[in-house]
């Protein structure tokens, strides 16, 4: 399926910074940077509970926000993308 | 059910792969080009002298990714996997089974049974689709043959006899696939099999696109634990994944040969994209080598019911659930290997 995270992290101390990095990294690992704080990641069930998990323990519940949403294995239809910085599909076929 | 990975294909020479937390990176000239999560991906396989850093050897490895080395033109060079999948005692019994010919004869009668009921499929196919253009009593004469064939299957007794019934049956079938190519008659025509090097346009597609199908079947029966190199049909020679050919047998014609025909017929390739070296050998160019790969995912992502487990999967699949069907049939959950009889 397909599960787009998004975050805002405060950034007003050093230490919001280090956070900041560190979801970003995350993040990486799992899926495509479509944009500055958006990814979008193909996983599945059981990959998803892990990534959540590893970003639950980086942020900060008071200061930073984390949102997962789960398009599902349907995702296609649901995407739109306009303007700059086009993504690319790791389903569709892969030739470099 | 095993959920169908994608296959990186890396065709340019000048990349580079790299590892990057759980990510492989493509860079080209310094700068990176792609980057693809690891989770994503099933296999990658890269032409010509394409670099990958250890690193990302090791990670594939552990993550079961099958990272295949190939020559820009198609021929294998070197694969890395990791540690055995599955348990001994499955590869211990395919040993036994494998050095035992009345047992070996047995699975390889259920290769060659798919492989003919298939290849007989396509021909009686093809004789339906198209009544007034190929020549009819040509075909069924062939496909008579080839029933023939596998009524006559059960009799051989040893790998001998079946090597025998199975080398007359190809000709057969072989003999009726340039009336089964339709279109571009001029660049795309086929006498015969010939292959190291492939000498016509048609030969070097076969050629290539059973060498991508080699590499899915090798991944597929290592993920179920099986032993690629020790086969049963084909008998054990270094280097040679003598069970991954086993197994292609059924897919062969239905996979492979077909897929081919689809893209001369349906023109996805044309004469222009083939190269003649001085000694007959005949290349591909890079496009045509690209579109094949392309329409080869493509292929792969295709939905198909399974005809004996009538499980919805994909085409990319099947490889992986004979594979299982054999391991099962190995540790004796099954009385005889079911072969995949495609309808």
């Amino acid at each position: 399926m397909l599960v787009l995270i998004t975050y805002d992290v405060n950034t007003e101390t050093p230490a919001g910074q280090k956070r900041l990095r560190k979801v970003a990294k995350v993040c990486v690992n799992y899926g495509q940077r479509v944009q500055n704080s958006v990814f979008e990641c193909i996983m599945d069930a059981a990959l998803c509970c892990t990534v959540k998990h590893q970003l639950e323990k980086i942020i900060n519940p008071e200061k930073d926000s984390l949102r997962f949403y789960y398009l599902g294995d349907h995702y296609k239809t649901k995407v739109e993308h306009m303007g700059a910085k086009p993504s690319f599909d790791v389903t569709e076929p892969l030739i470099l | 059910m095993k959920i169908l990975g994608n296959t990186l294909y890396v065709t340019s020479q000048d990349a580079y792969l790299a590892l990057d937390g759980e990510n492989v990176v493509i860079q080209r000239e310094e700068s990176e080009t792609r980057r693809i999560p690891l989770h994503n991906l099933d296999g990658i396989v890269t032409f010509g002298y394409t670099g990958a850093s250890p690193a990302l050897m090791g990670a594939c490895a552990e993550r079961g990714v099958v990272l295949t080395f190939l020559t820009m033109h198609g021929r294998f060079l070197a694969r890395v996997s990791g540690t055995e999948q599955g348990n001994v005692l499955l590869r211990k019994t395919q040993y036994r089974f494998s050095d035992d010919e009345a047992q070996s004869a047995g699975i390889a009668r259920g290769f060659i049974t798919g492989k003919l009921f298939n290849s007989r499929w396509i021909v009686e196919r093809a004789a339906r689709d198209y009544p007034l253009r190929l020549d009819k009593e040509k075909l069924s004469g062939v496909s008579a043959s080839l029933a023939d064939a596998i009524r006559s299957l059960p009799c051989a007794e040893t790998l001998e006899d079946i090597r025998g019934i199975e080398g007359k049956a190809a000709t057969q079938y072989f003999s009726v696939l340039d009336d089964m190519i339709l279109q571009q008659k001029n660049d795309f025509f086929f006498r015969s099999r010939n292959r190291r090097p492939p000498m016509d346009n048609v030969n070097a597609m076969i050629f290539f696109v059973y060498t991508l199908l080699a590499h899915d079947t090798a991944s597929a029966l290592e993920t179920v634990g099986l032993d690629p190199y020790v086969g049963f049909l084909h008998r054990d020679r270094p280097g040679r994944l003598s069970l991954a050919l086993d197994l292609m047998e059924e897919f062969r014609s239905v996979l492979a040969d077909r897929f081919v025909l689809t893209l001369i017929n349906t023109k996805q390739v044309n004469g222009g994209g083939f190269i003649q070296k001085e000694n007959g050998a005949v290349l591909m160019d890079d496009d045509t080598r690209k579109t094949i790969l392309t329409a080869w995912q493509k292929k792969k992502q295709e939905q198909i019911t399974h005809p004996m487990l009538g499980e919805k999967m994909e085409w990319g699949l099947v490889p992986y659930s004979q594979a299982l069907l054999l391991a099962r049939y190995l540790r004796g959950d099954m009385d005889v290997y079911p072969p995949f009889l495609w309808k």
